[in-house]
């Protein structure tokens, strides 16, 4: 996206600096600049965010009405698998690591990330992972139709496309890792001199948290499904009981790793909606501090609660009463931060452009999801609940609007900053209003669906089920089509439009706004002054 | 399910009314629209619960989703009256302030103790939901790809054992035939418990995790291979009661429902009488030696039951996954080896060893049909002795 631009603006200067710079494919294939890695990561999530946004439509066709449709209950169930796997590691981590390589350098006054190349090995080894989960489909006996959690021992009976996800996922895992290495390095040593870790922007603050909980967690994963390949082909027996293993084993692992892994992906989102509120509400960022503690809080606190996801599986009494007790706890630092994004509006001076509005967005629905999260929290109601649509309903909420909604945010904040041109906001607007209402139609309703009873991942329902199921097909396709329109934004933005300035918005502060726009090739060679009164903001 | 149990024509206590009412309301309220339309298709909260532990479930979601609408409600009037009046259009200039230690402190305190309060019905209805003590029958459940097997451990029917198959016709499914009222909530055989006794359930599985769920009793417990697990209920109201498998199983999970009669004491012995009577008559006399045409028929009947979910009517199967028999080696080969598939099952695929839920005769008789059927002509007769023989080999 940023070729011809960066072309056109830093040409004489990348020549004086660096020699030769190879154009074309091989610029990119073998870039180790943070804003190229970044605007590659972007462009692959949003690659994968289609491919995986496809596959939801196909599961909620097949949903449209009772009975078997269009598409086998195997079939469905690899395409249940794939959604997930592709937008949690191929769509969200991506974007938030390619928010992060573009925007933490320039934040913190650094010429680039810690480790230029190992960024850009970190980035190629994205595709081969995912076409290694796309090719699956296509090997004999499918892609894995175990869902994204691909519990043993229905993950044992799978056919190769098995093996391939559990490799996928083994190179994502590594690509994660080097990437939180590399972020957490940057943030730690190359910022400018005066920004101390307490004066640091709130989006470094988050990515600092989910370095740490990557590289923690991660290799959990990795563990976890490298096990699940022996037991699959070198007769060891984890997670058979026949071979004195056991099967909820895998669970405590995939969780300990899959808890973490929601908040991995929430906090870089409550980082970027940490900038876009104070900026468009034209205040200082409302309790900075407390906002540092909730994150460090949530961070530790979502290595604690692995079991609120098993409460099914027989643990025991006493396990459920700690998992239920330690999930409620995690409400509190989320309720601090809701208010103090509340309170940053409050006497503000608000306008309402893309970006605040995906803000505010984000601000409503994550709510929605969290307070249906409490309910989960209490043990006897998810007794009701788990494997119903009314949790397939509240992660939604949570991943879609706290996550795809707060991305959308920070495209839309910073694209003026990467392409130099303001985007369209009326085509802005229109991709914000036509999300925001398709997406409560999709979604909506799932919770009521779940109540009643529908439990999730089955391609066929009961007839009581049908209406609503109807009304939120039609919210999916609304809302899928409606992604479309972001690809036009940006390929507008890209191609023309009003020149942007070096700040755009009035009430944006931070050094990533004191480059022009758009931003020249190499930034900050040397470390910038940095006012200490222009933090937080 | 939701449909006839919730549809309120069952005359119960005012006070699950209330209850309807309540939740109902609300609920309306957070969907505008759709307040007022009484369709069952239309439910939106939990099915009508017919035990105490899934009363108590059904208060207890009723005041969380009133504790969360209201801090909702709340949270969002400040950010709504901000929103309208702080805006720049109108002029509004921004206030300066960055911190408050009172408020901070405020708002982590009260939301602490809200969860204090809700953490006390939360942690007593589980206590109760977990007590699966002093049960007047236990009924152990077993998943299988995709069916449920029951079997009475105690109490007056002990030994009564019987699979339970989803009993939706496949035109339904296949959209060739208009849907039943109880499409995919139906079995041939449900499980019948005695009105207002205690059932402790034993749950496991015998090829992958399977889940055993009656919303309307507020039960839901994993039944995972190589271990038992245990739940219980005591339904206070005589009906049907239907769920469904809740965690995914494989291709069938979406038809694996769990169908629960609830009858008077009475009805119950009858039921019980009944059961026993039919055991004993279908009990097979093993040293019976079987023709090869009525093999073939019982085989025909054990194969629809047991293996044409996978290996299809057809025999052609879904390869790769689910292979076909019709002219396979196995099917054509030497006799041994098939039994012993048959028996024992293939380790690291979906077929299960059928020893334990087929008796010698069924399994002769399947074997015997899966050699004769489609192409494979091979006129061969397997006698229950030569099962017999095969076991444990």
């Amino acid at each position: 996206m940023q070729a011809t631009q960066h072309a056109a603006h830093t040409g004489n200067h990348d020549d004086e600096s660096h020699g030769h710079h190879p154009t074309g494919l091989m610029r990119w294939v073998t870039t180790t600049n943070h804003k190229d890695i970044g605007s590659m990561y972007l462009w692959f999530s949003f690659i994968m965010f289609l491919v995986g946004g496809a596959m939801s439509l196909i599961i909620r066709g097949e949903l449209l009405a009772p009975g078997l449709q269009y598409v086998s209950p195997e079939f469905y169930n690899q395409m249940l698998t794939l959604h997930a796997l592709i937008m949690v590691f191929g769509a969200i981590m991506p974007a938030f690591v390619g928010f992060a390589n573009w925007m933490i350098p320039m934040m913190i006054g650094a010429p680039d990330m810690a480790f230029a190349r190992m960024n850009n090995w970190s980035f190629w080894l994205l595709p081969p992972a995912a076409i290694l989960l796309v090719a699956s489909m296509f090997v004999p006996g499918g892609a894995a139709g175990t869902g994204w959690t691909l519990y043993p021992p229905l993950s044992i009976q799978m056919g190769m496309g098995m093996d391939l996800t559990i490799f996928a996922v083994h190179i994502l895992g590594m690509s994660s890792i080097m990437g939180s290495i590399n972020i957490i390095t940057t943030i730690l040593n190359m910022r400018a001199p005066g920004m101390t870790l307490m004066k640091m922007p709130l989006f470094c603050w988050t990515w600092l948290v989910t370095g740490f909980l990557l590289i923690a967690s991660m290799p959990i994963l990795a563990g976890a499904v490298t096990m699940l390949l022996t037991d699959r082909h070198f007769g060891t027996s984890f997670f058979s009981a026949a071979g004195g293993g056991d099967p909820v084993l895998f669970q405590h692992i995939f969780w300990f790793f899959g808890h973490p892994e929601v908040y991995i992906i929430a906090l870089p989102a409550f980082g970027v909606v940490s900038h876009v509120i104070p900026a468009f509400s034209r205040k200082h960022l409302f309790g900075y501090t407390s906002m540092v503690y909730a994150i460090a809080a949530i961070g530790l606190i979502s290595f604690f609660v692995w079991a609120h996801h098993m409460y099914v599986t027989g643990i025991p009494l006493t396990g459920q009463l700690y998992f239920m007790y330690a999930t409620m706890l995690i409400a509190i630092p989320t309720g601090v931060k809701v208010f103090n994004w509340i309170t940053t509006m409050w006497r503000g001076s608000l306008s309402f452009e893309t970006p605040m509005l995906f803000a505010l967005g984000f601000l409503v629905l994550f709510t929605i999801g969290g307070l249906t999260g409490l309910v989960l929290a209490m043990t006897a109601v998810d007794i009701q609940l788990q494997d119903t649509y009314y949790v397939v309903a509240h992660f939604h909420y949570v991943m879609v609007a706290g996550a795809l909604f707060s991305a959308y945010a920070g495209l839309y904040f910073w694209l003026p900053k990467w392409t130099g041109h303001m985007y369209h906001e009326g085509l802005g607007k229109l991709h914000f209003w036509s999300s925001m209402i398709f997406f409560n139609i999709a979604f909506f309703p799932q919770h009521f669906l779940g109540l009643a009873g529908m439990p999730r991942r089955i391609p066929d329902y009961a007839q009581q089920f049908a209406d609503f199921n109807l009304i939120s097909t039609v919210g999916a396709f609304g809302f899928g089509i409606s992604q479309l329109l972001v690809l036009v934004v940006v390929f507008k933005a890209v191609k023309g439009g009003a020149k942007a300035e070096s700040r755009p918005w009035d009430g944006a502060h931070g050094l990533e706004w004191t480059v022009p726009s758009p931003a020249p090739y190499h930034t900050f060679e040397e470390p910038p002054a940095f006012d200490p009164a222009e933090a937080h903001a | 399910m939701g449909g006839e149990m919730a549809r309120y024509t069952n005359k119960n206590s005012d006070v699950s009314r209330l209850r309807h009412g309540s939740v109902g309301l609300l609920m309306a309220g957070l969907l505008g629209t759709l307040s007022g339309v009484a369709n069952a298709a239309w439910e939106i909260s939990l099915q009508e619960p017919v035990t105490a532990v899934a009363r108590r479930v059904y208060d207890l979601h009723t005041l969380l989703t009133w504790v969360i609408f209201i801090i909702f409600i709340g949270v969002f009037a400040v950010a709504t009256y901000s929103i309208i009046f702080h805006r720049k259009s109108k002029g509004h200039k921004a206030a300066d302030f960055h911190d408050n230690t009172t408020v901070e402190i405020a708002w982590t305190v009260v939301p602490t103790l809200i969860l204090i309060a809700i953490a006390v019905p939360a942690t007593t209805t589980l206590v109760e939901m977990r007590d699966t003590s002093q049960p007047d029958l236990t009924i152990k459940a077993t998943g299988y790809q995709w069916k449920w097997g029951y079997e009475y451990i105690t109490g007056d029917a002990a030994g009564v054992k019987y699979m339970s198959v989803l009993a939706t016709p496949r035109d339904q499914i296949e959209n060739k035939a208009p849907k039943g009222a109880n499409y995919l909530l139906e079995v041939d055989r449900p499980m019948v418990v005695p009105v207002g006794k205690k059932v402790r359930m034993l749950l496991t599985s015998s090829d992958v995790i399977h889940n055993w769920s009656v919303p309307a009793f507020a039960v839901k417990a994993d039944a995972v291979p190589g271990f038992l697990r245990d739940t219980w209920f005591r339904a206070d109201k005589e009906g049907t009661y239907r769920g469904q498998c809740s965690e995914l199983c494989g291709k069938d999970h979406g038809f694996m429902p769990v169908v629960v009669e609830v009858v008077s004491t009475e009805k119950y012995a009858a039921w019980v009488e009944g059961q026993k009577k039919e055991m004993a008559a279908a009990a097979d006399d093993p040293s019976k030696v079987w023709k090869l045409d009525e093999l073939v028929a019982r085989g025909e009947k054990v194969y629809t039951a047991n293996c044409a979910a996978c290996h299809q009517p057809n025999g052609k199967g879904l390869p790769p996954a689910f292979p076909g028999l019709d002219g396979s080696k196995i099917a054509k080969g030497p006799k041994e080896a098939h039994l012993d598939i048959v028996i024992k099952g293939k380790p690291g695929t979906a077929m299960a060893g059928y020893g334990a839920q087929l008796g010698d005769t069924d399994i002769a008789a399947v074997v015997a049909y899966e050699r004769n059927a489609w192409t494979n002509k091979l006129g061969e007769v397997i006698q229950p002795a030569e099962v017999k023989a095969r076991r444990g080999k």
